[in-house]
């Protein structure tokens, strides 16, 4: 009776993450790609065609073939969406090689502390979590605005005469994303770096290596893993973002969160705003999925 | 083929005044901190060697090693290799390498690469890497397993990667941090007679830290008992193990039976002791001592003889007791004998025949007894 029981509860442990993947992503995803096959209406929901249990299967049937790629059709005719997943992408990109760049450093100088010091250091770095995101970003307006304490500081020592133009541009988006994600970066890249055994910079060293060329023949290519995991953190989260784009940004700047914000609230177009999620998970879900198998292939070639 | 043991055995640099050090240390002190790992060290090693650093942990014989190897800076003294001072020389272009405790293997990388790894960092042409990649792969038979990783090996063959990419560089002196200590006991076995070959055959100056004295017996050509980041003893094996110039290396080498006293008479070359617990003694030494003055004898295990009979020579030299325990071990057999005061000795003795005609057995009463050249006086 206890096996069986136990048997029931590792069964459980393996279920409950599945479960959750079912309800909270694969259900919400399937709605979202059925209203993406639907067509705008005046109605409510604002869509159509609605399905009602009450019309018994052949309504279901009659609903389904109304279903179409219209579209997804629209999307690839106006430039805008295309011009929009492009600059995401290259947005999202440069805000994280620079918090590859910021966070490396950080991460490396956190693994090599002192043991006693470690956990300070992390608490540090989750710190910002504790205040609300909108409001950090909220406080970065006030830091980069024309007027505002970096121009004022810079200006009262004496670097600039005239105030730097950032806010509303693409600086400034990069400045918001690379300050927000900086810890999704610096957490895998120090955890990789910090079970690394020592001894084997002191063996490249031993061997003919500078400090420096240690770092990059030993050190570095043992946190790639890290520094793969930190990049898929940022990266992804930083193509879809909204917040940072519509507060720091400009008129001109083109996120496809912020086009996805405009179609669904301001145009009330369900169906082709999810068209728009559709598309972009996919872009962010087939380079990762290649990557993987890649990475699958040579682990077992390694073999 | 030329037998490597007469070689051996005629390799004696230390003794000849005229042969010049090939490393030595001068003075040497390490601290960290408040804590002195090395204090004024000095030591010589002679080119070929095959040096054992022993000593317990935290004796400071890492250290000295890692200073060798320029991953730590001598507090004050110096460092000379082959007539260069290595003040302020950093690892990478020092002519040593290293083999780590932990082989330090690195694991993004093929047995091949490892071994190549200091030779590519030197821009040899590749042709010449790959050559020698495969006389090293020869060298430690491990030619089947050039394309694996280090986590798809055993632990003996990363020790085997781990030797050699230290050799694969050709240094003037490798260093070995405890090399052995990861393996089982027969393969720790096996290994420790090919460094020895390993190390005829190439010619090196091997410097080996180790904590296991067999280890350092059967391998090193001088052994330096450490403790406390002093050198206690430097001498080849059979004279530490022989003539332990002092109680503690006698003690940490081997087993010892000690007997303390004062020197009730000393004549030439030979000392008469008078212990705490009645036993006179009559020792062979070189050294002349003083009447009173506090002496210890050491006498080990299978220089004593355990017998039914009183010697000849008794209550010189000899002890009534009782058996008190007996270790089989095969080869020989270790028996714990009960002095009349307390004191337990022990002796050993060799299983030359398959079987005793009426061994010797528990609650016995024997003699134990010793030749006047059986140990080593102790001065305290």
């Amino acid at each position: 009776m206890a096996k069986i029981a136990s048997a029931f509860v590792s069964r459980l442990v393996i279920i409950i993450p599945y479960a959750w993947l079912l309800f909270f992503f694969l259900i919400p995803f399937f709605i979202v790609f059925r209203i993406s096959l639907s067509q705008t209406a005046v109605a409510m929901p604002p869509y159509t065609p609605v399905f009602d249990l009450a019309d018994g299967l052949s309504g279901i049937l009659e609903g389904v073939r109304e279903f179409s790629l219209d579209n997804y059709i629209w999307l690839t005719e106006d430039v805008l969406y295309f011009n929009a997943y492009v600059s995401s992408v290259v947005i999202a990109a440069v805000s994280t090689f620079l918090t590859l760049l910021i966070g490396y450093p950080i991460a490396y100088g956190m693994a090599q502390a002192p043991r006693s010091i470690r956990p300070t250091l992390l608490m540090l770095v989750i710190l910002p979590f504790w205040t609300s995101f909108l409001i950090r970003v909220y406080a970065w307006i006030a830091i980069l605005k024309p007027e505002g304490l970096l121009n004022q500081f810079l200006i009262t020592i004496g670097v600039i005469d005239q105030p730097l133009i950032i806010l509303n541009t693409n600086w400034a988006i990069y400045i918001g994303i690379v300050y927000s994600y900086l810890p999704f970066m610096v957490l895998p890249i120090y955890s990789a770096l910090e079970k690394m055994d020592q001894t084997l910079t002191e063996a490249a060293q031993d061997l003919g290596c500078t400090p420096i060329t240690a770092f990059w023949r030993v050190t570095f290519p043992l946190s790639l893993a890290g520094v793969v995991a930190g990049c898929l953190l940022v990266f992804i989260p930083a193509v879809g973002e909204f917040v940072i784009p519509d507060l720091l940004g400009g008129s001109e700047t083109l996120m496809i969160g912020k086009t996805l914000w405009n179609e669904f609230n301001a145009n009330r177009d369900w169906p082709v705003s999810s068209a728009v999620a559709t598309i972009l998970l996919l872009i962010l879900v087939l380079p990762i999925v290649y990557f993987q198998n890649v990475q699958a292939k040579a682990d077992s070639e390694g073999r | 083929m030329k037998s490597l043991g007469s070689i051996r055995r005629s390799f004696a640099p230390w003794a000849d005044p005229a042969s010049k050090p090939f490393i030595s240390f001068k003075n040497v002190t390490k601290k960290f901190g408040d804590f002195t790992a090395v204090d004024d060290l000095s030591l010589n090693i002679y080119t070929r060697e095959f040096f054992a650093l022993l000593g317990a942990s935290g004796c400071g014989k890492s250290t000295l090693l890692r200073m060798l190897a320029g991953f730590e800076q001598p507090t004050s003294g110096e460092i000379i290799l082959d007539g260069q001072n290595l003040a302020g020389i950093p690892p990478y272009r020092r002519p040593v390498n290293m083999m780590f405790q932990s082989y330090a293997l690195f694991p993004h990388m093929t047995v091949e690469s490892n071994i190549a790894f200091g030779l590519k960092q030197d821009g040899m042409a590749k042709p010449d890497i790959a050559e020698r990649v495969a006389q090293m792969l020869k060298l430690v038979k491990l030619e089947k397993f050039a394309k694996r990783k280090p986590h798809q090996l055993s632990g003996g063959q990363r020790q085997r990667v781990a030797l050699a990419r230290s050799l694969a560089k050709r240094p003037k002196v490798l260093l070995l941090d405890e090399p052995l200590g990861a393996l089982d006991k027969k393969l720790r076995e096996e290994t420790q007679f090919e460094l020895m070959d390993l190390q005829q055959e190439l010619g090196l100056t091997f410097v080996i830290v180790t904590h296991d004295q067999e280890e350092a017996m059967t391998m090193a050509d001088r052994i330096a008992v450490m403790s406390h980041g002093n050198v206690i003893q430097v001498a080849t094996p059979a004279e530490i193990y022989e003539a332990p110039n002092s109680r503690f290396v006698a003690d940490f080498i081997g087993d010892v039976n000690i007997f303390d006293g004062t020197v009730a008479a000393a004549e030439e070359g030979r000392v008469r002791v008078e212990t705490a617990g009645g036993v006179p003694i009559r020792m062979a030494s070189p050294e002349k001592l003083s009447t009173g003055a506090k002496a210890a004898v050491a006498v080990r295990p299978e220089k004593i003889r355990v017998t039914r009979q009183a010697p000849a020579h008794a209550p010189l030299n000899a002890a009534e007791g009782e058996i008190w325990d007996i270790g089989y071990l095969g080869d020989m057999t270790v028996f714990h004998i009960r002095l009349k005061d307390g004191k337990v000795i022990k002796a050993s003795s060799l299983n030359a025949m398959r079987a005793v005609e009426d061994p010797l057995g528990y609650d016995q009463q024997v003699w134990v007894s010793f030749s006047e050249d059986a140990g080593v006086v102790l001065k305290d």
